[in-house]
């Protein structure tokens, strides 16, 4: 009895808590299928928010902006990244704990801290703010979280296997394609997509490394609610619409990632 | 063997460039803009300004308060949550764990758009009017709805390694419930509390996103004092941004420094 009692009290604290994890989100959700721009009583179903974030070229074009950066972003630190986590690996250890180390700043450090370091070298050097410099800016945040999950791959990496390529005539480059990378891409892949997740996220080194005009969701979101509505050409329930997709855009993802994972499961067998 | 060899150190120097120029140097930059004054001189004005001003202090205690409260509130939520997760047998438990990161997922300002709408609804209720106002609470709210993740996750991988035989023997010697708890679980889940807490402290501390749009602009943290100073005094902001610096890396050291695969941000499940 006391152990049924304790799993139903387990069960109900984890639900508790997921459930207020989820309100806000479900909550948006259901009304951004409301007639109305006023939360708490449903008038009627309709298309109208997402109709006006469709339509809108100035959300169109942030929201391509968000993703484009964080491809860019993404696709720039993964190659960065790998490249510079393989280079490491096999440094001598006093080069790989100094590198290692300056890697990790961006990690543990503030995001406004770097954000703002970034943004006064840039005026210092009179590099005026450009794509460029957002760029770089998402790459500073983004790659070294790329080496983090490259480097435990390639500690696990069977070394000898590298050097028996060598021996049997494949160019260093050769054998880093064909026998290091099958064996770090998983990390490779988690750490592209740990940099997308970083870049789609941003707010604060977006704010101070973007040129004038250059309007991220993040940004845009942050400014409407902030500033009020005068400051945007949409009304704020249109990000109603907006979360609304992302999240279902997610929880596709993640559904089929896992279907995926377990049909490759069932081929295997 | 000796050309392989060096062919695979190169691969770091793009990375090695790219930190140089975008971590140390910036880094340095702070520092020099810390200890000068507008004309350029090396001075300790900055500081001796920033810290003998009261509300500036005030400020500082105000954030730092916060940073705990939510620091702690969030502990006592994830602490119960992933001792509960790794300790289940339950067979969907990754799911479940899943179900805890898939938020983090949506735009971070979305997410926060989410709670103000949920908060602005709630306030339009009757007898719930003095949510309107309270900000503070607000803010904390929306900070351990958003931190939370980073909390759970540490604390789930480190008490997922502790060996169950562990658990039996503290039994089998007789030990209760609470001194196998106090004894066992507690000492070994030790590095993902730290790891969990620097993920939390410090973003609550810094992030002020969550503050400006929850706490109606009432509520200052010392993250958003650096972009006060943004458009005005770089050397202030550069000084604060370099004292943040400092904190980090002090904390770093105390918590036994950064444990890379506790830290996980959910990429890598």
């Amino acid at each position: 009895m006391n152990k049924i009692l304790k799993n139903t009290l387990q069960v109900l604290f984890v639900g508790l808590v997921l459930l207020l994890l989820y309100l806000p989100i479900l909550l948006l959700a259901v009304y951004s299928f409301d007639k109305t721009d006023m939360i708490g009583r449903f008038e009627g179903f309709s298309l109208a928010h997402y109709a006006e974030l469709f339509s809108n070229t100035k959300v169109l074009g942030m929201i391509g902006n968000t993703l484009l950066l964080a491809f860019l972003a993404a696709v720039l630190s993964t190659i960065l990244g790998t490249l510079g986590a393989i280079g490491m690996f096999y440094c001598k250890k006093r080069i790989k704990t100094f590198l290692h180390g300056i890697s990790q700043i961006p990690v543990i450090n503030a995001e406004i801290v770097t954000a703002l370091a970034l943004s006064v070298t840039f005026v210092a050097v009179n590099l005026p703010k450009s794509y460029f410099s957002l760029l770089i800016g998402h790459m500073v945040i983004c790659t070294p979280f790329v080496v983090l999950s490259v480097m435990p791959k390639l500690k696990q990496m069977d070394n000898s296997l590298y050097e028996a390529a060598l021996d049997l005539g494949a160019s260093p480059a050769k054998a880093l394609r064909k026998i290091v990378l099958p064996q770090i891409i998983p990390g490779v892949i988690s750490g592209f997509m740990l940099a997308v997740t970083l870049s789609l996220d941003d707010y604060i080194v977006t704010m101070y490394t973007r040129p004038t005009g250059f309007e991220t969701i993040s940004t845009y979101v942050y400014n409407a609610t902030t500033k009020g509505n005068a400051h945007t050409a949409v009304t704020l329930s249109s990000f109603w619409a907006l979360t609304t997709i992302i999240f279902v855009v997610i929880i596709l993802f993640v559904v089929i990632s896992n279907l995926s994972s377990v049909r490759k499961k069932e081929a295997d067998r | 063997m000796k050309f392989p060899r060096f062919t695979r150190k190169t691969l770091c120097i793009p990375y090695a460039v790219f930190l140089v120029f975008f971590v140390i140097i910036p880094m340095l930059v702070i520092f020099f803009y810390a200890f000068t004054d507008k004309n350029m001189n090396i001075s300790l004005s900055n500081f001796i300004l920033f810290f003998s001003d009261p509300t500036k202090i005030s400020t500082i205690v105000y954030s730092l308060v916060i940073a705990l409260i939510t620091t702690v509130c969030c502990l006592l939520i994830a602490y119960p949550v992933a001792y509960i997760l790794a300790r289940s047998k339950m067979k969907k438990k990754f799911v479940i764990l899943m179900l805890f990161v898939l938020p983090m997922w949506i735009n971070f300002v979305l997410r926060v758009n989410a709670i103000r709408e949920l908060f602005n609804l709630i306030a339009s209720l009757d007898g719930m009017e003095w949510l309107a106002s309270a900000n503070y609470f607000k803010t904390v709210f929306g900070m351990v709805y958003d931190f939370l993740p980073f909390m759970i996750l540490p604390l789930y991988t480190t008490m997922l390694k502790i060996d169950n035989s562990l658990y039996e023997a503290s039994a089998d010697l007789g030990a209760g419930g609470t001194t196998t708890f106090l004894r066992v679980t507690l000492p070994l889940s030790m590095p993902g509390i730290m790891s969990g807490i620097t993920m939390v402290f410090l973003p609550s501390m810094t992030n002020y996103v969550v503050s400006d749009m929850l706490g109606n602009a009432k509520v200052t943290i010392i993250g958003k004092f650096i972009y006060d100073y943004f458009g005005s005094d770089w050397h202030m902001g550069s000084m604060v941004a370099l004292v943040l610096l400092i904190v980090v890396f002090v904390s770093t050291w105390l918590s036994g420094g950064f444990q890379s695969e506790e830290n996980v941000r959910g990429a890598n499940l």
